[in-house]
């Protein structure tokens, strides 16, 4: 089944830090499993729990006041490893949207790839945002992927986004980089038989 | 004007390209490993469809592998399942596997190499960020997810948009106790560990051209630290010289014509950049990492900087990341006691970083205080080592000589540092738990890291060459 994201209005839960890495996302340890389900549980588990397993309640999402379907975190998400499961693991737990104001490239395109939705943001508005969920912590973020805008609800504040036209028509119409690489099967054969070098 | 590397190399690869679409992306190499092979393979199960060109794949099994006993069924469950399936998935769809107990078996990104299966011009991508390691060879290199392994796996292309370009020129020539471990640090200390992102880096001068090709995949192993996409080194002699009758490498009359056209594989005088920064190799002293990301590094006899020094809205992750590793700001590492030493992983495991350290600790015996683990980047490399005494001077030192795998760099085996432990490691990551929960890193080069094991403390190995 494929998924689709065009629009989004939830809560979301605040991670003020930077350079989060995917070490921090999803820990080397877990990254055992053989198939892609299942990595929500352990979606920043240093963090999360202490080394006997229990929650560590300073951390926000053991925090019940905090929940919704966006993430919003500190500059250069989702730094060091290529891991994907590092995107699963933000998927399975329910966020369908990351707003940081920085995402390190394979993570971006991980995240895309999994029909999550990267909203790079200004330092300035991210602020906004923190500061608004900090007042208020059932505020409300809308993303509107057509019209690549993210706005703050309660105040009316708003800043578009990039997002590549490419990547915008997959996420909207649900289909994978797969699905058009494989109809381009006529044009890579081609290729291959002009290459002198093909090693 | 003229072209870049990384341009000749893309157009040379552009399959289609249509606007408003990234390009589709001819791969000539692609690696596996266990961990982010098995959901691809999976992929392509469910849409019926067979790996389209199995013999440009190929596996190896090294992130999970236990570093002893290597001929024993791995004991722990998950780990062995790991392993089992890369076989399975690996026979099923026809897939050369260097797997446990090969003679080619090793951590991916020195197998590649020392193989002959890395060339220069070629497009080369493995779901793991340090891919970047093959760029040394003047190879567009780069690490991937497991959506794109499988894309590569069904249609051995990959969609890309072409990146921007950075140049890092380093002149000059490094100092005595300085290696390519500590220029690649000292550049990522200097533009952070984000400062490349969106690029894809040239590095080239007088300091990189004298380097030997492990050295130079050790510079470029560690690019995706400051961000980048890859980097990548123009191929020279040396590059030839080191390729030249390695088990895969063309021979005969295709060397000839594989060497003519990598002459050609050189940025072009005019071409332009659109980020270019040049470092002096003289200003390079011995580096170790403080903090919690690889560009929080610093000349080893320096202090780490103080509160005062970092702007104010840096602090919070400034004192988070020295909270996590019980330092001061402000307080210096040279004699700060160290528990483990860990010598291996992409960036230095091979046979030089292993004659590099046994050069320096021949005659010499560890602090006792301290646990050296040296891990060697492959089957290979373990073989030349015991073939020219290394084994031996290793022993008569009190450091432990394992088998190959990528070990204590990411503790998915059992090579975990205990928590709250200080390891000079000469791996790539510093990050929280990377080398096992609440571990503390400190990345340095692989004499930076032998001084500190036969003294037991951060050491400045000027001192003791
Ligand atoms: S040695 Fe470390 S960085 Fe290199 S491939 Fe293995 S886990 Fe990744």
């Amino acid at each position: 089944m494929k998924k689709v994201f065009q629009h989004l209005n939830s809560t979301a839960v605040p991670l003020p830090i930077e350079n989060i890495d995917t070490d921090q996302i999803i820990p080397a340890r877990f990254l055992k499993a053989t198939t892609r389900e299942g990595f929500g549980e352990n979606l920043f588990r240093d963090w999360r729990f202490d080394a006997n397993g229990d929650p560590k309640p300073e951390f926000v999402l053991n925090n019940p006041l905090y929940k919704g379907e966006i993430l919003v975190a500190g500059k250069n998400f989702g730094c060091g490893s290529s891991r994907e499961h590092a995107a699963w693991s933000i998927g399975d737990y329910g966020f369908k949207v990351v707003v940081s104001s920085f995402f390190a490239d394979i993570f971006k395109n991980n995240a895309l790839n999994n029909f999550i939705l990267p909203v790079q943001v200004s330092e300035g508005f991210l602020h906004k945002i923190f500061s608004a969920i900090e007042a208020d912590a059932e505020a409300k973020l809308e993303v509107d992927l057509e019209a690549q805008l993210i706005r703050i609800v309660a105040s009316g504040e708003q800043e578009s986004f990039d997002i590549n036209p490419y990547k915008k028509a997959c996420l909207i119409n649900g289909y994978d980089d797969i699905d058009y690489l494989l109809s381009l099967r006529n044009n890579i054969e081609q290729y291959e038989n002009s290459r002198e070098f093909n090693f | 004007m003229g072209k870049t590397l990384v341009d000749k190399i893309w157009d040379q690869h552009v399959v289609v390209s249509k606007p408003g679409f990234p390009d589709a992306l001819y791969i000539n190499t692609h690696f596996i490993h266990e961990v982010t092979s098995p959901q691809a393979f999976d992929g392509l199960r469910k849409r019926g469809i067979p790996v389209f060109r199995p013999q440009k794949t190929r596996a190896t099994a090294d992130h999970n592998v236990p570093t002893i006993n290597q001929h024993l069924p791995i004991k722990e469950a998950l780990s062995r399942h790991q392993v089992e399936m890369l076989t399975k998935n690996t026979n099923e769809f026809g897939v050369e596997l260097y797997g446990l107990g090969h003679p080619f078996q090793g951590i991916v990104h020195v197998i590649g190499p020392e193989l002959g299966i890395t060339l220069p011009g070629m497009t080369i991508v493995c779901g793991d960020s340090h891919t970047s390691t093959h760029g040394a060879f003047g190879a567009m290199a780069f690490g991937i997810g497991t959506s794109e392994v499988e894309q590569v796996l069904a249609t051995q292309c990959i969609l890309q948009y072409r990146p921007k370009r950075m140049k890092i020129e380093i002149n000059g020539q490094l100092k005595r106790g300085v290696v390519s471990k500590d220029i690649i640090l000292y550049i990522i200390s200097k533009i952070s560990a984000s400062g490349a992102t969106g690029y894809f880096v040239e590095f080239c001068g007088e300091a990189i051209r004298n380097l030997s090709m492990e050295a130079r995949m050790t510079i470029c192993n560690m690019s995706i630290e400051m961000g980048a996409r890859g980097g990548l080194i123009a191929p020279d002699q040396t590059t030839f010289d080191y390729i030249k009758g390695r088990q895969f490498a063309p021979q005969g009359a295709d060397w000839d014509k594989a060497v003519a056209y990598w002459q050609t594989l050189h940025s072009d005088a005019d071409a332009e950049f659109d980020r270019v920064l040049t470092f002096d190799a003289a200003d390079i002293e011995p580096m170790i990492t403080y903090g919690t990301n690889p560009g929080m590094g610093m000349g080893v006899t320096h202090h780490i900087p103080s509160l005062e020094q970092i702007e104010d809205k840096e602090r919070p992750s400034f004192k988070k990341s020295l909270d996590y590793m019980a330092l001061e700001p402000g307080s210096a590492l040279l004699g700060k006691k160290v528990d483990y030493v860990f010598i291996g992983s992409c960036t230095n495991s091979r046979i030089e970083d292993l004659r590099m350290v046994a050069g320096f600790v021949a005659g010499k015996h560890k602090a006792d205080n301290v646990e050296v683990w040296v891990v060697p980047g492959s089957k290979q490399v373990e073989a030349q080592a015991k073939k020219e005494g290394i084994d031996k001077i290793f022993e008569a030192a009190g450091f432990q000589l394992r088998e190959p795998g990528c070990s204590a760099c990411l503790g998915m085996n059992e090579d975990k540092i205990p928590a709250g432990m200080y390891c000079i490691s000469t791996s790539n990551r510093n990050f929280e738990g990377r080398q096992g929960p609440n571990a503390r890193t400190f990345l340095a080069s692989p004499l930076t890291a032998a001084a500190a094991a036969i003294t037991g403390v951060v050491t400045d190995v000027r001192e003791l060459i």
